[in-house]
Formats: C-alpha cells, sequence, structure tokens
C-alpha cells in the first residue's frame, strides 16, 4: 500500500447504522478524517456520539454501512486488533487501571508496540513528561482527581503510538482553567503525527481546536464543515435548542 | 523497596530454604515446612490466575489433581518412569486449563460465573475420576508401589529408602525446586509484557482491549501457566504419597487452599502466597495443638478457623500480610 502523506485519507465512514432493539442509535452516519486533521463531532445528549465511537472502534458491531481504515475495511475487527493497526479509543467514563501507578498505567499502553518493560517504562516516562503528567508518575491512578484522570486516558492511548486517536469528552466534567490545560495537549498530541476525531460538548475547545466538525442529531449527521459555519447553522441551531428557535434567534439578532 | 533489594531478600530465603534441611533435624519441623512450601506452589499458581488476571478460580484442585492422576497412570499402567511422567503431568495442567480457560473466557464468563464454572469442573473431574474405574481405579484410587531399593532412588523418584539425609530431605528439596521455578517465573513475569497486560486485563478488561490487548490471548496464557504450576505440585503429592484417589485430586481442599494462602498473603505479589501459607500453616498447627490439648482431636475445626482469618483479612487487610509489610516498610523510611 502506498504511504499516507499530509491530508491523505486515514477514516472514511459510510452508512453506519445500528440499532439497539426498536432504537436507532446511530442511522445512516458519514463521515471523513484526513490525516493530520482535528476533527469534531458534536450533538446534543443522547445523538449517538459515543456508540458512533464504539462502532468505529470494534466494540459494537454495525447492523450496516461501511468503515475503512487507512484503505482497509475494518469491519468485524476486535478493538484490541484495531488498537494495534493505530486506531485507538478512549472512554467518556475514564477507566484508569486504579492499583497501578500513572507510570505503569501509561507503560500498558506502550506495550502494544513495545515488548521490553524497561523501554516501555522509559517510553511511559517521555509520553507522561511531553502530556504535562510528569510530577504524577509514581502516583496511584485511583488516587488522581478527575481531571488527571482524563489526562492519564489520553495519555495511555498516545503511549500506544495510535496514528488515529478517538478522544471522547476528555473534557467533561473539567473546570475552564482544566480544559485551558487539555487544549494545549491535543495540539501536541496532534503535532506529534497523531489525527485526532474527538467528541466534545465544550463548545470554546471545538471552536479553536478543530480543523472540521461534524453535528450529530438522532444517530444522523445533520451537518459538517468548518466550526464557525457548522455552528451557524441553523439546523444546528435547531436540534441544540429546539424547532423555530434559529428563526427566533436570527430575529433578536436582526433586531 | 528496589528490585534490588527485594532480590538479595529473596536470595536470603532461598538460601535459608536451602539450608533449612541442615539446620532442622526433627523430621516433624522439616515436614510441617515442607506442607507450607506445597501450599505455597499451589497458592502461587491461583494467584497468577486469580491475584494477577483477576479471574477467581474456585476449583484449582482440577489442575493439580490431574497432575497428579497423570503422574500416577502413567506409572501404575505404563510402567513409565516418574522422569518420564513429569512432562506429561505438567502438560496435563496446561491442557486442561487450555480447555477450562476456553470454554469459559471465550463465551466471556467473569467473575462469579468463572469461579461457578471452574467449580463445576472440578466436581466433574471428581466425578469422572470416581465413576471411569477401568482407567482410574476409581473411588479406591491408585498406589503406585513402593521402591524400598535404595540403588533405585533416583530412578523411582522416591526417597522412603533412600540413605538417611535423601530420606530426611528429598521430598523437601523436590518441592523447593519446584516452587523456586515457580516463583522465578511469576517474578519475571510480573517484569514482563505479558504481566503488565494481564494485570491491566484484571484492572479494567475493556480499556486494556482498547489498548491493544488480547484479553482473551492474556487470559489463556495465565490459565495454562497457572494449570502448569499447579500440576506440578500435583507431581510432588504423588511422589511423596504414592497414593492418589479422586477425594485428594479433585476435592474442594486444595481449591480452597489454592485461594486461601494468596489472598490472605497479599493478591498479585510474588510474596504472597508464601506469606499466607506460611502464616496459615503456623496458625492451623497451634490452633490444632491448643484444641487437641483443651478438647481432644476435633478434625475440621482447623477450617473454621481458616474462615475466620479470611473474612478478618478480606475486611481488615484487602491488601493481604504482603501489603501489610509493605506499609510498614514505608513507614519505616525504607524506599524513599
Amino acid at each position: 500500500m502506498a504511504a499516507f502523506g499530509r491530508g491523505a485519507l486515514m477514516l472514511i465512514v459510510s452508512d453506519l447504522t445500528k440499532r439497539f432493539g426498536g432504537l436507532v442509535a446511530v442511522d445512516g452516519a458519514s463521515l471523513r478524517v484526513d490525516q493530520g486533521e482535528i476533527v469534531s463531532l458534536i450533538g446534543p445528549n443522547g445523538a449517538g456520539k459515543t456508540t458512533l465511537f464504539a462502532l468505529i472502534s470494534g466494540f459494537l458491531r454495525p447492523d450496516a454501512g461501511a468503515v475503512r481504515f487507512e484503505g482497509q475495511d475494518i469491519l468485524g475487527r476486535r478493538p484490541h486488533q484495531l488498537a494495534q493497526t493505530g486506531l485507538v479509543r478512549t472512554f467518556q467514563i475514564v477507566r484508569p487501571f486504579a492499583n497501578l501507578t500513572v507510570r505503569e498505567n501509561i507503560a500498558t499502553g506502550a506495550h502494544t508496540r513495545i515488548v521490553p518493560r524497561r523501554e516501555a517504562l522509559e517510553k511511559a516516562d517521555a509520553v507522561g513528561q511531553a502530556l504535562g503528567m510528569g510530577a504524577l508518575l509514581d502516583r496511584l491512578a485511583g488516587d488522581l482527581p478527575i481531571a488527571g484522570r482524563k489526562r492519564l486516558e489520553v495519555a495511555r492511548a498516545v503511549a500506544t503510538g495510535p496514528k488515529l486517536l478517538l478522544l471522547d469528552e476528555v473534557m467533561a466534567g473539567l473546570n475552564p482553567s482544566e480544559i485551558d490545560e487539555v487544549t494545549p495537549m491535543i495540539r501536541t498530541i496532534r503535532e506529534g503525527g497523531v489525527t485526532v476525531l474527538l467528541i466534545e460538548h465544550v463548545m470554546r475547545a471545538v471552536m479553536t481546536l478543530s480543523d472540521r466538525a461534524y453535528v450529530l442529531n438522532s444517530g444522523a449527521i445533520i451537518a459538517s464543515g468548518a466550526p464557525q459555519a457548522v455552528v451557524e447553522n441553523p439546523a444546528v441551531v435547531e436540534a441544540y435548542l429546539g424547532p423555530g428557535m434559529a428563526q427566533r434567534l436570527k430575529g433578536t439578532a436582526d433586531a | 523497596m528496589s528490585d534490588t533489594l527485594r532480590i538479595t531478600g529473596w536470595v536470603v530465603l532461598a538460601a535459608l530454604g536451602i539450608a533449612a534441611p541442615f539446620l532442622i533435624s526433627s523430621g516433624r519441623w522439616l515436614e510441617f515446612i515442607e506442607l507450607t512450601l506445597f501450599v505455597a506452589v499451589l497458592g502461587q499458581a491461583w494467584n497468577i490466575l486469580g491475584g494477577y488476571g483477576g479471574q477467581y478460580s474456585f476449583g484449582h484442585a482440577v489442575f493439580f489433581g490431574t497432575g497428579a492422576y497423570v503422574q500416577a497412570l502413567l506409572q501404575f499402567r505404563f510402567g513409565f518412569s516418574p522422569w518420564l511422567a513429569l512432562p506429561f503431568a505438567i502438560a496435563s495442567g496446561a491442557g486442561v486449563g487450555a480447555m477450562i480457560g476456553y470454554l469459559s473466557f471465550r463465551y466471556g464468563l467473569r467473575g462469579s460465573y468463572f469461579a461457578l464454572i471452574t467449580l463445576a469442573f472440578a466436581e466433574a473431574f471428581r466425578v469422572l475420576a470416581r465413576s471411569i474405574v477401568s482407567v482410574t481405579e476409581g473411588g479406591r484410587g491408585v498406589s503406585l508401589p513402593l521402591n524400598q531399593d535404595s540403588g533405585e532412588v533416583w530412578t523411582t523418584l522416591q526417597f522412603t529408602f533412600a540413605e538417611p539425609f535423601l530420606r530426611h530431605a528429598g521430598y523437601y528439596y523436590m518441592i523447593l525446586t519446584v516452587l523456586i521455578l515457580a516463583y522465578i517465573a511469576v517474578w519475571r513475569m510480573e517484569r514482563s509484557r505479558f504481566g503488565a497486560q494481564l494485570i491491566s486485563v484484571r484492572e479494567n478488561e475493556d480499556a486494556a482491549a482498547a489498548l491493544g490487548v488480547d484479553a482473551f490471548r492474556v487470559k489463556m496464557k495465565a490459565i495454562c501457566l497457572s494449570g502448569m504450576i499447579a500440576a506440578a505440585a500435583g507431581v510432588y503429592y504423588v511422589q511423596k504419597y504414592l497414593f492418589v484417589d479422586p477425594e485428594i485430586a479433585y476435592g474442594p481442599a486444595k481449591s480452597v487452599e489454592a485461594l486461601v494462602a494468596p489472598i490472605i498473603g497479599g493478591l498479585g505479589t510474588v510474596i504472597g502466597p508464601l506469606l499466607g501459607a506460611a502464616f496459615l500453616h503456623s496458625i492451623g498447627e497451634v490452633a490444632k495443638e491448643a484444641i487437641g490439648a483443651l478438647i481432644g482431636p476435633r478434625p475440621g475445626l482447623d477450617l473454621i478457623l481458616y474462615g475466620m482469618i479470611l473474612v478478618l483479612v478480606l475486611g481488615y487487610l484487602p491488601r493481604g500480610l504482603a501489603g501489610l509489610l509493605d506499609s510498614a516498610w514505608r513507614r519505616l523510611g525504607g524506599g524513599r
């Protein structure tokens, strides 16, 4: 396979559908992520964002649709296989290895590509330092406050050496100053050559970080494009605030 | 505690273990240590899967018993040398582990379901050992012929009629060898990728999978290794007692001992099973003496005591005796 340059196609999701009984959680969603991008996936609560992540990363099997990663059909591959190929997700509800230190947590990620223990621990140190966790390396993960756990969740995933990182609401539950710390961290990750697809509710971060954004509502993508254009899209405003709201807001702005 | 310090500690312990038969002339005391080491081996086998992997087995007797039966039957039926039977016995532990592991982990059985299925397997094997009389001699059990020729001590791997020192310490050194090999294996496992991945599966299987850990494969490896070590303990048992029957092999007693020692000693630590076994046996011995002196022999009372200690440790020492030692060490200012 030809090497992908910056801007090459990384992930293509086409017409992905997932039903839970009568509920259609993801309804024919399609999206695309190019190499080197930071792409946001936004949408109201219950829109199906996390389900879409679970489908892409192999934790759930879709009922219909296709997922291609670096040109390969990855449907049906197990999560650990995808992580080994370079498609790694984090969890919205963080899952630290509570009885291990931060260093050991990150080293587990590093072991995805590194066999010797010593080298994995060194890699963990390096990743921890780069992502601003240097002072926490010897702490037990279970003792970290929520901001630290969120950071650890990301650091562990970065240590696996991913090509595409799916970040599920790494800023949820953080206060504004903590959010300001996470934003440059995500930039650092991208500068390290990792493509990022993130689910986020913190609009300030979405606006400053992402190259493009997709909006998911009731399982379907209703808008996509540059973040500014997307949030001004009437369909998006109505998805968040209710029918008719776009018109009323526009009226207020014009008056 | 640094690794250098730990290794020093282990070397001292091993030296003491090797020197013990020279220092202890009382057969009764050496036998006491020998049985402690036996339980420490069983406990370490369980600890790999339960302590490091978080998969709590209630039927580790199935591995111990299969190892014991294979070691006994190959000699009894086919006249194998014990040395030749040994690799088959150990492989049988891995084989049974692979079978139970495949059936349980393939279908995602975790927690209490895994505990129940291992319990069920041990029971099933007990019933089979009892009913397939043509192979296993059924409830009568398998008795190996006692070697009385002092020239055949090493070929028969029986030390009863050996020269005095080997008679005193032969079986002791046999279980000590198994223990040292098993503990080195676990020590190395703890410092390897496999060990890290096994622990990550214990801590959170989904998170481990998201980091590229093949949880199924890791658990399969762990249960096979665990089965091999428990089977090696079975080999020792058969060579020492020259007898095995369905109750000894597959009864719940061995399963319980295998899990109580590491839980009390400290789950997921190399030294835990040894500490737990030493502690339990000392308590058990003292209790047996005390109870015997007060109200006469009452078999089974020591089991009640085991249960009480287990509850207390679970309630007050979640990290076991090893955790207690560790915090004492920290409080003394070590490891800084």
